[in-house]
């Protein structure tokens, strides 16, 4: 018997590659080109703004965000005779009603952080949750219209307490003695707006506190504030520092909400119980209405400063957001 | 033979009826305090008794604490009051906004705010004529058109930051934060300077809604990515080792699995931009009546309702400016409540 060997079939090796296929190349590109839509968009905002308001830029130069008054003479037929634009009173108005703002705010969301995280039972906690979290959604024409009509007389009458008791510092001092509409009710209205906010950053900062050294501290015989001031304050301090900011960068570039309960008036104003103050993006809603080609490239420019301002005030706040998860080890 | 006696369970810690009845007590003291305080000083009105009862309360129960337990046990209790404070003041706005929207707004509805427009009515007007069907519609159709540009872009960068992860992850996360910063008011100039002005040249829906697109973007980005960050990796090796593309993976398996959390996320993206304001008084020229079309013409909504009216400042106007946000408000807590059972359903699975 011949032994019939039978021929040996080998399947040719399959290819093996690491390639992406083409349906990948063109999915990864797709998804990629989706991502970088937030770059075109940023980089977009910035280029036709600043195209936009280049005429007036250069016209007014530095002055722009160094002068206060803000007005424009036209002929009859609509041509610029003189204008003068400058923004510095509604830049400081805006920088001092996020200041008031965070200042409110600050202490009262790390404390209602504390509460949810610590202090309040499991129900409760679920509920306020919830219910901080609407409050970050409520539209700001919303907050604005129940603090003109309703907030703003009890605010009046605490801005009149602090320049009783308190007048003596400068900052407080009202003189003509108009409390309405000033900087400190809108900073009041702001600190509202931006409680959810930094409640909710400080809250998950706070979560994120270790769990072996609480209970460390709870073994040593810590009481709760024992607790807190030695593990969860030094774990979450920059955290809630980012948070503040944020709710920094938020409160400054409201618009609806400070335009319905600050009277807009181009001078510098420090003082925060006086009814005059200024805010960059109220002024470009109340100048929208009736301006001519011109001012509305001036109010793009005061748009540009804006968003300029905003996008620094955050990368610091993401900065710092960041820096978190290494500290407090 | 000894049998061991199994111990009684017992909650040492738990209050006893004496602690109940010694804090019931301390509350009872601090209010009354507070009464007296507030009667027999100048002070007067809600705020003081708020006040006073709170710091009479951290004054008893820490002053308590103290002579039973010593120093620490005090600072403990003053601040367990302070903390209760800060919630007491979280919570107080919420309530107020919520009571008044409500008292206020409540008179201002009827069956006929959901039928008519206000063509042939001015703000000022009795409650009887005119409605927001033109507002109703017209925030429809800018929620419904921001939707269609928004969600596959925030979708896209959140996928770009879970699936891809390119050597661009970190700025692009960067630059999604920094998109949630940019205040409406700019995302609205920015549109008027680079598309109404030099392209269409008149107010119409489609403006508002590519506005309020680049606002809504990072909020679905950033809630899809934390979504998709809690698809556990198993999903897409097994994916892969089946010898699916990443392609087939992403689009057959992770995306489905993520398929309730991206609900939420879109949800979360549109009471974002329900009531957003700013944009839509600059770019959609807020008409009276219903328009159906929104690539033309001015077209009404919600915030601009509310805004025109709350302007108008008559007694009906601020009433319908009201109901105008008592309808929005409803809308809100509306999303939020089915992004909420959204996801639920998904830890709960």
């Amino acid at each position: 018997m011949s032994a019939i060997t039978p021929e040996k079939v080998v399947p040719a090796p399959r290819e093996i590659s690491t390639k992406p296929r083409r349906s990948d190349k063109v999915f990864r590109a797709i998804v990629t080109g989706g991502g970088l839509s937030s770059l075109a968009i940023l980089g977009l905002i910035a280029i036709f703004l600043g195209y936009r308001s280049f005429e007036v830029l250069r016209q007014e130069g530095f002055s722009f965000i160094t002068q206060a008054d803000w007005s424009i003479t036209t002929d009859d037929a609509g041509n610029v005779i003189e204008s003068h634009f400058g923004l510095s009173a509604m830049l400081v108005g805006t920088i001092l009603s996020a200041f008031i703002a965070v200042v409110i705010a600050l202490p009262v969301s790390v404390l209602s952080a504390l509460f949810l995280n610590f202090y309040a039972p499991n129900w409760l906690k679920k509920f306020l949750i919830s219910l901080i979290d609407v409050m970050a959604a409520f539209p700001s024409i919303l907050f604005g219209i129940w603090g003109f009509l309703v907030l703003m007389p009890s605010v009046e009458y605490w801005a009149k307490l602090i320049n009783h008791y308190l007048g003596f510092i400068p900052a407080f001092s009202v003189n003509p003695y108009i409390f309405s509409r000033s900087p400190f009710v809108a900073g009041v209205v702001l600190a509202i707006m931006i409680i959810p906010i930094i409640t909710s950053v400080s809250r998950e900062i706070f979560a994120q506190a270790p769990l072996d050294r609480i209970q460390a501290a709870y073994a040593l015989g810590a009481t709760r504030w024992a607790m807190i001031k030695a593990v969860v304050i030094p774990h979450g301090r920059s955290g809630v520092i980012g948070g503040a900011m944020l709710g920094l960068g938020r409160a400054m570039g409201e618009t609806i909400a400070v335009f319905t309960v600050l009277n807009i008036v181009f001078q510098v104003n420090w003082h925060m119980l006086l009814g005059a103050g200024g805010n960059v993006a109220s002024l470009i809603i109340l100048k929208f209405g009736e301006a001519s080609p011109y001012e509305i490239k001036a109010l793009m420019a005061a748009g540009l400063v804006l968003f300029v301002l905003t996008l620094l005030v955050n990368a610091i706040a993401d900065l710092i957001v960041k820096s978190t998860g290494k500290s407090g080890r | 033979m000894s049998t061991l006696a199994a111990p009684k369970p017992t909650k040492p810690w738990a209050a006893r009826p004496k602690d109940r009845v010694r804090d019931g007590l301390l509350l009872l003291t601090a209010l009354f305090a507070s009464y007296g305080f507030v009667a027999l000083t100048p002070m007067k009105g809600k705020l003081a008794y708020f006040a006073t009862f709170f710091f009479f309360y951290a004054l008893f129960t820490s002053g308590y604490q103290f002579y039973s337990r010593g120093s620490a046990s005090a600072k403990d209790a003053a601040v367990n009051s302070i903390v209760l404070i800060g919630a007491a003041l979280t919570i107080l706005p919420i309530g107020s906004i919520l009571w008044t929207v409500i008292q206020k707004g409540a008179p201002g509805i009827s069956f006929g705010l959901f039928t008519n427009d206000m063509a042939l009515a001015t703000p000022t007007d009795p409650l009887s004529s005119g409605g927001l069907l033109h507002a109703i519609t017209g925030t429809i159709t800018l929620i419904i058109l921001s939707l269609i540009m928004s969600v596959p872009i925030g979708i896209l960068t959140a996928l770009y930051l879970t699936e891809i992860k390119g050597s661009l992850t970190r700025p692009i996360r960067f630059l999604v934060q920094a998109m949630s910063g940019v205040p409406s008011i700019v995302a609205g100039l920015f549109i008027l300077s680079a598309v109404l002005y030099p392209i269409t040249k008149g107010y119409s829906g489609f403006m508002g809604a590519l506005a309020l697109t680049i606002l809504m973007i990072p909020t679905i980005a950033r809630t899809s990515e934390e979504v998709l960050n809690l698809i556990p990796n198993e999903l897409r090796e097994a994916g892969t080792a089946l010898g699916g593309t990443q392609w087939r993976t992403v689009t057959m398996i992770v995306l489905p699995a993520a398929r309730s959390g991206l609900t939420t996320a879109v949800i979360l993206g549109v009471a974002r931009i329900a009531g957003e304001t700013a944009p839509i008084l600059l770019l959609t020229g807020g008409g009276d009546r219903v328009n159906p079309n929104a690539f033309s013409g001015p077209i009404g909504s919600l915030p601009y309702y509310i805004w025109k009216s709350f302007n108008a400042g008559s007694p009906e106007a601020i009433t319908r400016a009201w109901a105008g946000l008592l309808v929005l408000l409803a809308l809100i807590l509306l999303l939020f409540t089915c992004a909420r059972f959204l996801s639920a359903r998904k830890i709960a699975r």
